[in-house]
């Protein structure tokens, strides 16, 4: 092996780099060292991006690089930066919140900068030891993030229940993992895919294998009826880490599905089919009619967020070149919409807490009508109403279901879709219905954090910008799904 | 396809929406009265910009005229695609006018929030003109779900008690329906490229796009079975909007609660939405499944007559009662246009424009009279005639023309749907002149107890007459109702390519004994003439 083999390999080094630095950086700097610390966070996934970009630019097939471990292709590419992305806009959302709370944050940047670390392995995996080991990576950052503000029992309860349950489901996982190795003797994934090429199988033990590594991809995407973690997690972690994880690991996981089921796996395509078909017509109705009924707002975004599982898992039902392109945007398209909305919940302040009540947003409307009007753009995307990219990525799924036949299953997101409005909109009223004057209200505060609100201001840009005009989207999602020869 | 004057389409669809940008950018929302004249001035302008589309429409041309073209989303087949027939600019015109008069009618019954209000209800303007421009289906369901949304706002922010009920209602309902006529539409797409894989359903192998004058060529090639659900799909999002019963309970609700101007644009123009619908696809795109569906949809539309009719003549509200008749009105319309004739659907198109007419003029009557009063109970009011003599005057001759007294618009449209009803069959007429009946029974009951006998209530012995900018609401609507009732030809002249190429698609799939009726029934139907005995009155 020589050097030159791992400059393919290079901007997951530079980003390891760079989290240990911020870890060590942090120590002297404390509590001071919030911004300068998320700067450089900040800039190191950028410079990670323009070196994901480098590498992957001249690539147009799949390159295996490091003996299979990983892969560079398109799909990698855009799911690199797009996590690149989401997690550099998470991060600088998050430096206001960080420095008004009494925690460092040093352990916090290089947590997430080593989270997207796993993040950029899970989405170029070429073999089923090196996406877990990117799963693990990203999956025990993230438990500590979520435990982050270590005094609040909250955040404790969520951290616990995350990291159990995540253990087990990964436990699961492995499990599927060696059944696959001991039906195949492979784990590299263009082996698999080519040994069910050449002899479909209908070994038990190997399609149990895959029905195990799928419910351990299941618990990741948060499906149900593995989504319990998801509310309390949600709820207890701090906000901006919410936001963090609800985006970025989410769209890894998607990533990493896609790989093993689109790929790997897709020659035993009838038998998990009707496995996700189930999951994700379960996930969309238990998301959307959970939400209902929260008045936390966090715990009403993790439930949505569980329900956007099941819109995205649609792409894997259909399994075909639309399902898969339309997931990738989708992803796209709901981190930055998600980010939004957290961007918000970040801001709002009441009664010197965060303001996490649908009743902290009465009134909005009059006092900040900006904001009102940048949170009811996210919300309306999230609804998947035009003129806004959470319509235009809905719309993709919803079409490649329909490809695929799977006209009841669109049939039921749509509906779910419709019922979703009721409850982002209630928000709305909130904002726009209700003065916040009525007794025993108290209107919780906007703060104002400049990065914060440039944050939210990039993701007001970017869903409209697509949902206006979505065709370079569209054309470079088509584009970078190539490897899997839908 | 014509594309000569593409650029004053797109202009009359995005006039208000720059307005509404620049008023909010520019405008302080203390300064009421620039933003009133603001509103006015783009609502005006609006309405004078469309005003060439009657005159430059050519009724011999292009089937969709005035078109813009360009790729939008190339990858899936999704086109910006803008065109209208003389169908689409009848209803253009009656958006933009009542647009204007909604704008205008607002001074003072908006104190509010004035700002956003005018800001909502110039973008309500976008969506629904961009409506009836779009000849692409996702462009199409882009604007069609658009306009939900600032409707939702005027209903519950400036909406009555029971405001956030009934907003959320009436979104939630609309977006039921317009989700599952997205399957359709998918479908249809599907049907037209590469087929449904799972269900084994084999496409055409078109090149794939949402072009509506595309699918309209491969109507006859679809099967009857997916034509059934794409109709069904189509169906629940049309009647949901129209409101066919029984789907029609969001309607009253979001009447009531909605601020007159919200009204008057959802009567006249939202509603008109669903029977545009109809007419644009489900009937010529889905001839087979029509004629199949013609039997329950007359039933449907009949009890909507009936059932509007009766619920009407109960209410103790007047907005209620106007909102009631509408859902006893868009049966008319339905019932005329599924007769599948050329008078039938001539009088339902008339009758679509007749009812922006008369019933939006209604709710701003309403409207102005609860404005003084406050309150809308029929009870609370009588002998009103005497204190407002020109109030009485114009809420007279739109009670006349809503009931459909002869040269006034209503009659026109009625007439011709009764004749393609009965052409249809006698039992339809028969129902159908019976509405007209109760309908001129509870609009002449309600102006008899609200304007004639003594003034009973004292609160009512000081309440003024209409001032000039009320006159000015209502004027041009009593101009164009006594135009449509006195010489209706260049409105027919107008539709007549739209509803001949309908028929035409329609009969594609119709056996040849069918069509005989239609053509007796041209001959009857020559406008301004009919003979006066068979009205159903």
């Amino acid at each position: 092996m020589t050097l030159a083999q791992f400059v393919p390999f290079l901007p997951e080094i530079f980003l390891a780099g760079a989290g240990f630095v911020v870890l060590l950086l942090g120590i002297p700097l404390g509590r001071r060292g919030v911004r300068p610390l998320t700067l450089i966070g900040v800039g190191s996934l950028a410079v990670t991006a323009v070196l994901v970009w480098l590498v992957g630019r001249p690539v147009d097939g799949p390159v295996a690089i490091l003996g299979g471990m990983l892969v560079v292709d398109r799909m990698a590419v855009f799911f690199q930066l797009l996590m690149l992305a989401s997690s550099a806009v998470a991060l600088a959302m998050a430096a206001g919140f960080l420095e008004r709370s009494r925690y460092g944050g040093g352990e916090y940047v290089s947590l997430v900068l080593f989270a997207t670390l796993g993040t950029l392995i899970m989405a170029s995996g070429g073999n089923l030891a090196s996406l877990y080991v990117g799963l693990e990576l990203m999956a025990l950052s993230v438990y500590v993030l979520v435990g982050y503000f270590k005094l609040e029992v909250k955040s404790n309860e969520g951290a616990v229940k995350y990291f159990v349950l995540g253990a087990a489901s990964s436990a699961i996982l492995l499990y599927g993992i060696s059944l696959i190795y001991g039906s195949l003797g492979t784990l590299d994934l263009a082996e698999i895919h080519a040994s069910l090429v050449a002899v479909p199988s209908a070994n038990p033990m190997l399609v149990l294998g895959i029905i195990l590594v799928g419910f351990g991809m299941l618990f990741k995407v948060a499906a149900v009826p593995f989504h319990v973690w998801t509310p309390d997690a949600y709820e207890g972690a701090p906000t901006p880490v919410t936001a963090f994880i609800s985006v970025a690991p989410k769209a890894a996981a998607f990533a990493m599905f896609m790989r093993l089921f689109l790929g790997a796996f897709a020659p035993e395509v009838e038998y998990w089919r009707m496995v996700l078909w189930v999951a994700a017509a379960a996930t969309m109705i238990y998301g959307n009619v959970a939400a209902l009924t929260q008045d936390n707002v966090k715990r009403m975004l993790a439930y949505s967020s569980i329900a956007h599982a099941g819109y995205a898992l649609m792409g894997l039902v259909a399994a075909n070149q639309m399902g898969a392109w339309a997931l990738l945007m989708y992803m796209l398209v709901y981190s930055f919409m998600n980010l939004g909305a957290f961007g918000f919940v970040i801001l709002l302040e009441s009664k010197g807490y965060a303001g996490e009540e649908i009743v902290d947003y009465a009134g909005l409307a009059r006092r900040h009508p900006g904001a009102a009007l940048g949170m009811l753009i996210f919300m309306l995307a999230l609804a998947g109403i035009p003129p806004t990219a959470g319509f235009m990525g809905k719309l993709y799924l919803f079409a490649a279901a329909v490809e695929g036949g799977y006209v009841v299953l669109t049939v039921i997101a749509v509906i779910m879709s419709a019922v979703s409005l009721y409850y982002y909109f209630r928000i709305v009223v909130q904002m726009y219905m209700r003065d916040g004057s009525e007794e025993g209200v108290v209107p919780a505060e906007l703060l104002h954090d400049r990065w914060t609100e440039a944050m939210i201001a990039v993701c007001v840009v970017i869903t409209l910008a697509v949902g206006i005009w979505p065709a370079p989207v569209v054309g470079w999602a088509k584009s970078a799904i190539s490897a899997f020869g839908l | 396809m014509d594309f000569q004057y593409g650029w004053l389409l797109n202009l009359i669809c995005y006039l208000p929406l720059a307005g509404a940008l620049l008023m909010m950018a520019f405008i302080n929302k203390e300064n009421s009265t620039a933003i009133k004249a603001w509103a006015t001035l783009v609502a005006g302008l609006d309405f004078a910009i469309s005003i060439p589309l009657w005159f430059l429409y050519k009724p011999g041309g292009a089937e969709f005229q005035f078109a813009t073209q360009f790729d939008w989303i190339p990858s899936v087949g999704v086109q910006y695609l803008f065109g209208v027939d003389g169908f689409a600019v009848l209803l253009i015109l009656l958006t933009t006018l009542l647009g204007f008069i909604a704008v205008y009618s607002s001074f003072t019954a908006i104190a509010d929030r004035q700002k956003e209000y005018y800001i909502f209800l110039l973008l309500l303007q976008t969506g629904m003109l961009g409506v009836f421009c779009s000849l692409d289906f996702i462009l199409f369901y882009v604007f069609w779900e658009v306009m939900l949304v600032p409707m939702y706002f005027l209903i519950g922010v400036w909406g009555g008690p029971r405001r956030l009920y009934a907003a959320i209602k009436f979104f939630l309902y609309t977006l039921v329906g317009s989700v599952l006529m997205l399957v359709g539409i998918l479908t249809l797409y599907f049907y037209n490229a590469g087929g449904l894989a799972a269900i084994g359903l084999q496409g055409l192998g078109n090149v794939a796009t949402f072009s509506i004058p595309h699918l309209f060529t491969i109507a006859p090639m679809i099967p009857a079975n997916v034509q059934f659900w794409v109709f069904l799909a189509f169906f629940v999002g049309f009647a949901i909007k129209v409101p066919m019963f029984p789907f029609h309970t969001w309607l009253p609700d979001a009447h009531v609660e909605a601020p007159t101007a919200g009204s008057v644009i959802l009567a006249a123009v939202l509603l008109k939405m669903g029977t545009y619908g109809f007419i644009r696809f489900s009937l010529p795109l889905l001839p087979d499944a029509t004629l199949k569906a013609v039997g329950w949809i007359g039933v449907l539309s009949i009890i909507a007559i009936v059932y509007g009719a009766l619920v009407a003549m109960a209410q103790k509200d007047m907005k209620k009662l106007v909102a009631y008749s509408s859902v006893s009105h868009m049966g008319f319309i339905t019932l005329g246009m599924f007769a599948l004739n050329e008078a039938g659907l001539r009088g339902s198109i008339l009758q679509m424009l007749n009812h922006g007419v008369s019933t939006g003029a209604l709710f701003l009557l309403v409207g102005i009279v609860y404005e003084r009063r406050h309150n809308r109970m029929i009870a609370e009011y009588g002998g009103l005639a005497k204190v407002m003599p020109l109030y009485a005057t114009f809420f007279l001759i739109i009670t006349l023309s809503s009931i459909g007294l002869p040269t006034l618009n209503g009659f026109i449209g009625e007439f011709l749907i009764l004749i393609g009803a009965y052409n249809h069959s006698w039992v339809w007429a028969l129902f159908a002149a019976s509405g007209i009946v109760l309908g001129a029974a509870y609009m002449l009951w309600l102006y008899q107890r609200v304007f004639f006998g003594e003034l009973t209530n004292d609160k009512n012995k000081d309440l003024a007459d209409l001032n000039r900018r009320e006159q000015w609401t209502l004027i041009p609507l009593v101009i164009i109702a006594f135009w449509i009732g006195l010489y209706p030809k260049p409105f027919i002249d107008r539709m007549a390519p739209t509803v001949d190429r309908v028929l035409e698609r329609v009969a594609a799939a119709m056996p040849e004994t069918e069509t005989a009726a239609g053509r007796v029934a041209e001959i009857a139907a020559a406008p301004g003439e009919p003979a006066a005995g068979e009205h159903g009155e």
